[in-house]
């Protein structure tokens, strides 16, 4: 039950982000230029019609109750129409979730893995490991990701024909070439967070292994390899636990370039087609979307805290 | 003035490292290059030289040729302005918000700084990128609005690192300002806090400006950016994207000159903090006027033999000679020596600082802070632990247990105790892999009892913080007795608890010793606990055994001024209604150790004979080690008391 709590705690307490989140987006949109009431009317409507129809569309209502009314009608699961295709916002977003659900996921188990495993190996064997992890943060800090999928095509897709240029299968219709559609995608996107990752590990394995209790374990005879991986890493998983919620944020960010560079329906490149295109309803709908997949992620990590850490628990 | 004059400013020191000076020369070079454009390309960026379409690099082209035979080069020079232009759009709003704003939230505290700090984590949880496409979408192409949104975005990381700056030195002011006598408050606020905030600042906008080129050039390539024809770099790498299948060569010179500026921008953040933490360690190592630091010596020179304790004693259980550790190179234990018989309790005494716990973690060859056993004999049950990993894994836990100084943090904190426990039992038991859960489930419990645990089942079951100090130490003795040692090393073992919980604890180690016949090494500044639990004692100072002796003889006739010191600043032992002595002074650091006594600086004993040589361990009388040039005379007279 203190999971339960925790969860309703977490929840309560991310509220504010997206109240954030969606009223920023709200006062930005009111800001565009032009009267859509007078768009719909025309030039030569009466000041009687043109009232009218700025009455029906809840305009000539002061800025914080057309929130309101724009809350409402998000609760009741109604994110309006794509001004370009004229498809309700829910549907278009929907379709197009799981592929960036596809693509972050994957990114994630890539780069904690080897982020962790990279950063558990330099921080025991030191040496040459260190340096790659440092080349490597360089790389992820220096290298756009966008110029990275390009390269990563024009060798090992135009040049190697190992993978697929660009495009998406879906799991569902051929599991082998989905996995293959993403490997360069979730590569371009995972060198950056591998080398993060890498890092903190490194760091926090090697801050852990000289706190108290680990030296009173090696002066009882516990054994080196119960020390290092239930005791050490375990201890330092929490601030890679952190950091892993960052890193899946920042996914959140590079998806955009990296779905659109190997033309992914995803969330990223819908935000940028949208962005083009001046889709104003699908871009808040995406950002809202983008916006309760933080929320999210931030939830897991909570819960991975806590599952990892007592003192959390009973907080 | 004239002080800080002598030393080279921030930008020497910087420019000084090559990593630094490369970066500089980079940066330099590409701002006068694309900044003047108009002179420095060789051709326009829209000049169409149609013979050579898609070319490789070549004496007319350096670079080579877009799709529609433009220069690659002329167009990098000419790109580049629209990323001067919003590095420092976005740069100025960071640096304006997030100094106003982590300053404000640092100094005034209250609920202005409650206000920023939660608004900045709030906005730091979001995705940039996807807040500036909002912007985008709503002002069409608009890329000041743009970056100057990312500025406002970006600025939460300035505010967290400013705002725990002046939190800091808001209180090392008042540290200062005593310290630095003759300075006044805005002296100090002008020659030591703003050179430390402004290069900090300084490498936080060379990394945020990293961050900017990236984000523009991204813009550019989802086609945000500047419109065609309009040259960007982000619009060359799309350009180069469109011709990948033909020309990949247009990669190299759309992306590397990008690169290279992120890793400039990278390069010079950690040059100008390397540098800056340079400047403040010359000016706060230079020692002042009048003091020397005598280099650390040899163990040898400082050693003198121990006559008749070379040879380790084979009645002993554990016999300790000469044992040295050094820690980063320094020797803090020189040439320790002694004896501990089965069954005996020996109390090691000191102040802190003076070797004392690293002598006791010496011994299980764990020195702490990276630190090693440098030479010395540590012999238990007839075998050389020093220097035999092999060994030391054997012995550890089942021969020598050792319990730590704090028992709230001795324990693994993510696994409930009787699980550590348990690990401990079925690590150490004869059958080995044959304990079964139930008889090691049965094992702790009855270890948890043998230390007074009153509800052991339920004890197992909680996590190290649902623990009292005091049961913690309990389950870290249990612990400790899991293998069954024939010695017990406590280091400290009450010094964090409560006095109450003290005596108790003391109380079971005697009642634990009765039972098991093991013997216990106790480190300790407690004369108190001495009196009450150990046969004989060894004082420590700096490094050294200056006294060994049975706790009677001790007590009753110190043949050394340290010891006599200590004994006479306890509280247990002093007389009442007279203020407690104190001795003058405090323990010397390794690296100050003189080469004489090294207590003669706070001795009231002291003449010309302690500071002329090391002074030796002598025996003034049998079973009784002291380490002072006056010991005939301290035997003769006794020692006040």
């Amino acid at each position: 039950m203190a999971i339960f709590r925790l969860v309703i705690r977490r929840l309560l307490s991310s509220t504010p982000l997206l109240f954030m989140v969606s009223a920023l987006t709200f006062v930005l949109v009111s800001l565009v230029p032009g009267d859509p009431a007078r768009t719909i009317v025309g030039q030569h409507a009466t000041e009687e019609q043109y009232r009218t129809v700025r009455g029906q569309l809840g305009l000539d209502e002061p800025l914080p109750v057309q929130y309101w009314h724009w809350l409402v009608r998000v609760f009741h699961g109604d994110l309006a129409s794509s001004l370009f295709s004229g498809e309700p916002v829910t549907s278009v977003l929907n379709n197009r979730l799981p592929v960036s659900i596809s693509l972050i996921v994957a990114g994630t188990v890539v780069s904690g893995i080897l982020g962790v495993a990279l950063g558990l190996l330099s921080a025991r064997r030191g040496g040459f490991l260190v340096r790659i992890v440092d080349g490597l943060s360089l790389i992820g800090l220096a290298v756009p990701a966008f110029w990275l999928a390009l390269v990563l095509i024009a060798v090992l897709a135009v040049q190697l024909r190992w993978f697929p240029v660009t495009g998406y299968v879906p799991f569902a219709d051929d599991p082998a070439q989905w996995a293959r559609s993403l490997v360069l995608p979730v590569m371009s996107l995972s060198v950056g967070a591998v080398a993060i990752i890498a890092k903190q590990t490194r760091d926090s394995v090697l801050d852990t292994s000289t706190r108290d209790f680990i030296r009173v374990m090696q002066a009882n005879g516990f054994s080196p390899r119960s020390i290092l991986y239930r005791h050490v890493l375990r201890n330092a998983a929490l601030p890679v636990v952190t950091v892993l919620g960052v890193v899946l944020v920042s996914l959140l960010s590079a998806a955009v370039f990296v779905e659109t560079v190997f033309a992914m329906p995803g969330l990223g490149s819908l935000t940028q087609q949208a962005t083009i295109q001046h889709d104003i309803p699908l871009i808040q709908g995406a950002v809202l979307y983008i916006t309760v997949l933080v929320v999210l992620v931030n939830l897991l990590v909570d819960l991975a805290y806590g599952r990892l850490d007592p003192r959390v628990r009973a907080a | 003035m004239s002080t800080a004059a002598k030393r080279p400013g921030l930008l020497a020191r910087v420019v000084r490292r090559p990593s630094g000076a490369a970066a500089i020369g980079w940066l330099v070079l590409l701002t006068a290059a694309t900044a003047g454009a108009s002179f420095t390309a060789p051709r326009g960026p829209l000049e169409q030289d149609l013979g050579h379409v898609l070319a490789g690099p070549s004496g007319g082209h350096l670079l080579g040729t877009d799709n529609l035979g433009r220069d690659l080069l002329s167009r990098l020079l000419f790109g580049g302005r629209s990323t001067l232009l919003a590095v420092a759009e976005s740069l100025l709003v960071y640096l304006v918000i997030g100094t106003v704003l982590g300053l404000a939230s640092g100094y005034l505290g209250g609920w202005v700084d409650w206000l920023v700090t939660r608004t900045a984590d709030l906005m730091f949880a979001l995705p940039g990128i996807i807040i500036v496409l909002v912007v985008l979408s709503v002002f069409p192409g608009n890329l000041h609005a743009a970056m100057i949104t990312f500025g406002v975005l970006g600025s939460p990381g300035l505010i967290r690192i400013l705002r725990s700056q002046t939190l800091g030195i808001r209180e090392e002011l008042y540290v200062a300002a005593a310290k630095v006598a003759g300075l006044t408050r805005s002296q100090i606020l002008r020659r030591h806090v703003l050179p430390r905030m402004t290069s900090m600042v300084i490498v936080q906008a060379a990394l945020f400006s990293a961050i900017v080129v990236t984000i523009q050039a991204g813009l550019g390539f989802l086609g945000l950016g500047a419109q065609p024809p309009d040259p960007s770099w982000g619009g060359l790498v799309a350009d180069a994207s469109q011709n990948i299948d033909r020309d990949p060569w247009m990669l190299v010179p759309a992306g590397i000159p990008l690169v290279i500026t992120v890793i400039a921008l990278g390069l010079l953040g950690d040059a100008i903090r390397d540098a800056a933490i340079e400047g403040w360690s010359v000016s706060k190592m230079a020692a002042p006027p009048g003091r020397t630091v005598p280099a650390p010596r040899s163990a040898e020179d400082a050693v003198a033999p121990v006559e008749g304790s070379i040879e380790p004693d084979a009645r002993a259980l554990l016999s300790v000679r000469n044992l040295s550790v050094e820690i980063g190179g320094i020797p803090v234990v020189q040439g320790v020596s002694f004896d501990v018989m089965a069954g005996e309790t020996l109390g090691v005494v000191g102040e802190s600082g003076c070797g004392k716990s690293v002598t006791a973690l010496g011994v299980l060859g764990l020195v702490p802070g990276g630190g090693r056993v440098a030479g010395g004999q540590v012999v238990f049950d007839g075998v050389d632990l020093a220097g035999s990993p092999a060994e030391l894994a054997r012995v550890r836990g089942s021969g020598i247990a050792y319990v730590s100084q704090e028992p709230m943090v001795a324990l693994d904190p993510t696994f409930p105790v009787g699980r550590q426990l348990a690990e401990a039992v079925r690590r150490h038991s004869r059958a080995d892999r044959r304990t079964t859960r139930a008889a090691a489930h049965r094992r702790v419990i009855e270890l948890l009892t043998m230390v007074n645990i009153p509800d052991p089942e339920a004890v197992a079951g909680r996590y190290p913080h649902q623990l009292s100090g005091g049961m913690a130490q309990r389950v870290a003795i249990a612990l400790a007795l899991a293998g069954d040692p024939k010695l017990l090393i406590a280091d400290e073992p009450t010094t964090a608890l409560d006095v109450t919980v003290q005596a108790e604890i003391l109380t079971l180690l005697r009642g634990l010793q009765a039972e098991t016949g093991m013997a216990v090494l106790i480190v300790t500044h407690d004369w108190g606990v001495v009196a009450d639990l150990c046969h004989r004692s060894v004082v420590m100072y700096a490094g050294q055994v200056v006294e060994q002796a049975d706790v009677e003889s001790m007590f009753t006739l110190p043949l050394h001024p340290y010891t006599a010191g200590l004994l006479a600043a306890n509280p247990h032992l002093a007389g009442g209604g007279e203020p407690l002595p104190t001795i003058p002074g405090t323990v010397p650091a390794p690296r100050d150790w003189p080469q004489g006594c090294r207590f003669a600086a706070r001795c009231s004993r002291v003449t010309d004979a302690c500071a002329a040589a090391p002074v030796a361990l002598t025996r003034p009388v049998p079973d009784r080690l002291t380490r002072c040039v006056h010991s005939q005379q301290l035997l003769v007279e006794g020692t006040p008391r």
